[in-house]
């Protein structure tokens, strides 16, 4: 087996008596899709923080590439290749589409005291961007406003704007949330396509996006992981469909 | 289009605030020569704030007090003798980058309300140690003995090179203000403003972009305040008084928030309108208040979001 390329180890987190992460561990393989699903309410969001450096756990660790990164905050996990996409989409809205891909260009791109040059004006910011731009399909839209796109755009955007990071993990947090018909299959295979040549925490909802495109799939129901595995052992598995009750059909679908 | 509009706005204003002391020596009005550079003054001291305002999302309720150290940096020099402008200045500069540096780096851990608070605590603190150095006039605030000397080279005892020189900062700051703002630096703090969690996410520390930016902000407020002192020839801690810091916000606000000529809109409207008002009636505060507000309800984005914008730069 490759060394995981992220890695938790009994990671828990409570919340006054309410244990919202209850010993995980987790391994991500370089290369693959893993999905984490779950009921509501069982812990995706709080994972995702511990995982971006947001949260804090009580206790275990957060391995990246093998590196201890527990206590280290969001922009030094950022650094050192972690790039996330956020549930509520997350963009910066006064600006154009490009700029938003240049910002997150811009910042991998060494630091930013830099008082003079107009940053517009950078070509070592601007082509990556709108290579970005152009790799999810906004190629036309980069002197949009960011504010003024469709809901399916900005989605796409952010996804351009983690890709711009140059990451080694994209950590995508439900990126269908609020999507519907073409504008999901269009994200589906805008994820299919990044398949391979990236690694992928996929957070989602949308059970038919989900099991279209992970790799492998760890369940979590009351902040345990009650089974990872591909997505054909995770569909028989009796316990994830207990954990589903109500909600086979998503499932089987 | 707008672009070619706005480029003829400024260098029509240029031309207009460089002529205005020949003008004030023409009609005999040394008046409207200490109007102009009062304003431009405070024009400055907005221009500071909007920095951190307009542009960082900062909301300072007691930049005034930067102001202060400006004033007070020279005033205390004075009174001992060091009038040089070349001892002065630089004193001033640092002292007003260490003050925004310990302000900063205490008020930028907090946001929202608290920042506004913790901000205009500290202001008070600096206005209350003013009041309380019985020495350097205490409340009533002394004279002060001479303006800054540059040698040989330029006399602020003369109303006109005071003017240019107040000119040739003002103009040197709204230069400098907008290569910042579009520099990296620059969109690193319009981010902040923007959203700073997904700034933290993309990779950015955000606090350390904030912290510089609050450190400029209360430098160039500090030469503000220089300037204010060597015009006025007056110390006070009443330029402190956290009133004092709500006014500069009112020009920003006015003027047009995270737009570079805003806040110098905002403080000649600002000045404009009281001496208007206070020369008609003693109660000017009385329909200066409610025209205020009418301004900041039907002009949102300010004055500046009146007027065509800048290419390739949508406006926050």
């Amino acid at each position: 087996m490759a060394e995981p390329l992220l890695e938790t180890r009994d990671l828990v987190k409570s919340f006054g008596g309410v244990r919202a992460t209850d010993h995980v561990s987790l391994t991500v393989l370089p290369g693959e899709i893993h999905a984490v699903i779950g009921p509501n309410g069982a812990g995706k969001t709080t994972l995702i923080g511990q995982l971006a450096g947001e949260i804090a756990p009580d206790a275990g660790t957060v391995l990246l590439a093998g590196a201890d990164v527990t206590r280290l905050p969001v922009h030094a996990r950022s650094a050192l290749g972690l790039a996330r996409s956020f549930q509520v989409t997350s963009i910066f809205g006064e600006f154009t589409a490009l700029d938003n891909v240049a910002l997150a260009v811009q910042a991998h791109a060494g630091h930013s005291f830099r008082l003079w040059r107009p940053a517009r004006g950078e070509a070592v910011l601007r082509e990556p961007a709108r290579a970005a731009l152009a790799a999810v399909g906004l190629a036309h839209r980069a002197d949009a406003p960011a504010a003024h796109l469709a809901h399916g755009e900005q989605r796409q955007l952010e996804i351009a704007m983690a890709l711009a990071t140059r990451p080694r993990l994209l950590l995508l947090d439900e990126p269908m949330a609020g999507m519907a018909g073409t504008d999901s299959e269009r994200m589906v295979d805008l994820l299919r396509g990044l398949k391979g040549g990236h690694t992928l925490v996929l957070v989602e909802h949308d059970m038919d996006a989900v099991f279209a495109l992970a790799d492998r799939i760890s369940v979590l129901v009351y902040g345990r992981i009650i089974a990872t595995g591909a997505p054909r052992e995770i569909r028989a598995n009796p316990e994830v469909e207990q954990a589903y009750l109500g909600e086979q059909d998503l499932l089987h679908a | 289009m707008g672009a070619r509009l706005r480029t003829g706005g400024i260098a029509a204003a240029l031309v207009f605030l460089a002529l205005v002391p020949a003008g004030a020596h023409l009609l005999d009005a040394p008046f409207y020569l200490k109007l102009v550079g009062r304003i431009m003054i405070w024009a400055m001291a907005a221009l500071s704030l909007n920095l951190i305002l307009g542009y960082g999302g900062m909301v300072s309720l007691g930049h005034a007090a930067f102001l202060g150290v400006g004033v007070y940096a020279v005033g205390i020099l004075g009174a001992h003798g060091a009038h040089s402008g070349f001892i002065q200045w630089p004193v001033a500069v640092l002292a007003s980058a260490l003050a925004a540096a310990a302000i900063g780096a205490v008020s930028l851990r907090t946001s929202g309300v608290y920042f506004i608070m913790i901000t205009l605590a500290f202001a008070q603190m600096l206005y209350f140690l003013g009041v309380s150095l019985k020495v350097y006039g205490g409340d009533d605030g002394m004279t002060l003995s001479a303006r800054s000397q540059f040698g040989g080279l330029v006399d602020l005892d003369h109303p006109a090179a005071l003017y240019y020189l107040i000119f040739a900062l003002f103009v040197a700051f709204h230069y400098l203000g907008h290569r910042l703002v579009n520099s990296r630096f620059g969109l690193v703090l319009q981010g902040i403003r923007s959203n700073e969690r997904r700034m933290r996410a993309l990779g950015f520390p955000t606090f350390r972009y904030k912290l510089l930016a609050f450190v400029l902000s209360g430098v160039a407020c500090g030469i503000a305040g220089v300037l204010l002192v060597n015009f006025t020839k007056y110390v006070s801690p009443a330029f402190m008084h956290w009133t004092r810091s709500g006014e500069i916000m009112v020009m920003v606000i006015l003027g047009g928030m995270g737009s570079v000529v805003g806040p110098a809109l905002g403080a000649a409207l600002f000045l404009l309108l009281e001496e208007a008002l206070s020369g008609y009636t003693a109660s000017w505060p009385v329909i200066f208040g409610p025209v205020l507000i009418l301004l900041v309800l039907f002009a949102r984005g300010g004055i500046a979001g009146l007027l065509p914008a800048p290419r390739g730069a949508p406006r926050g």
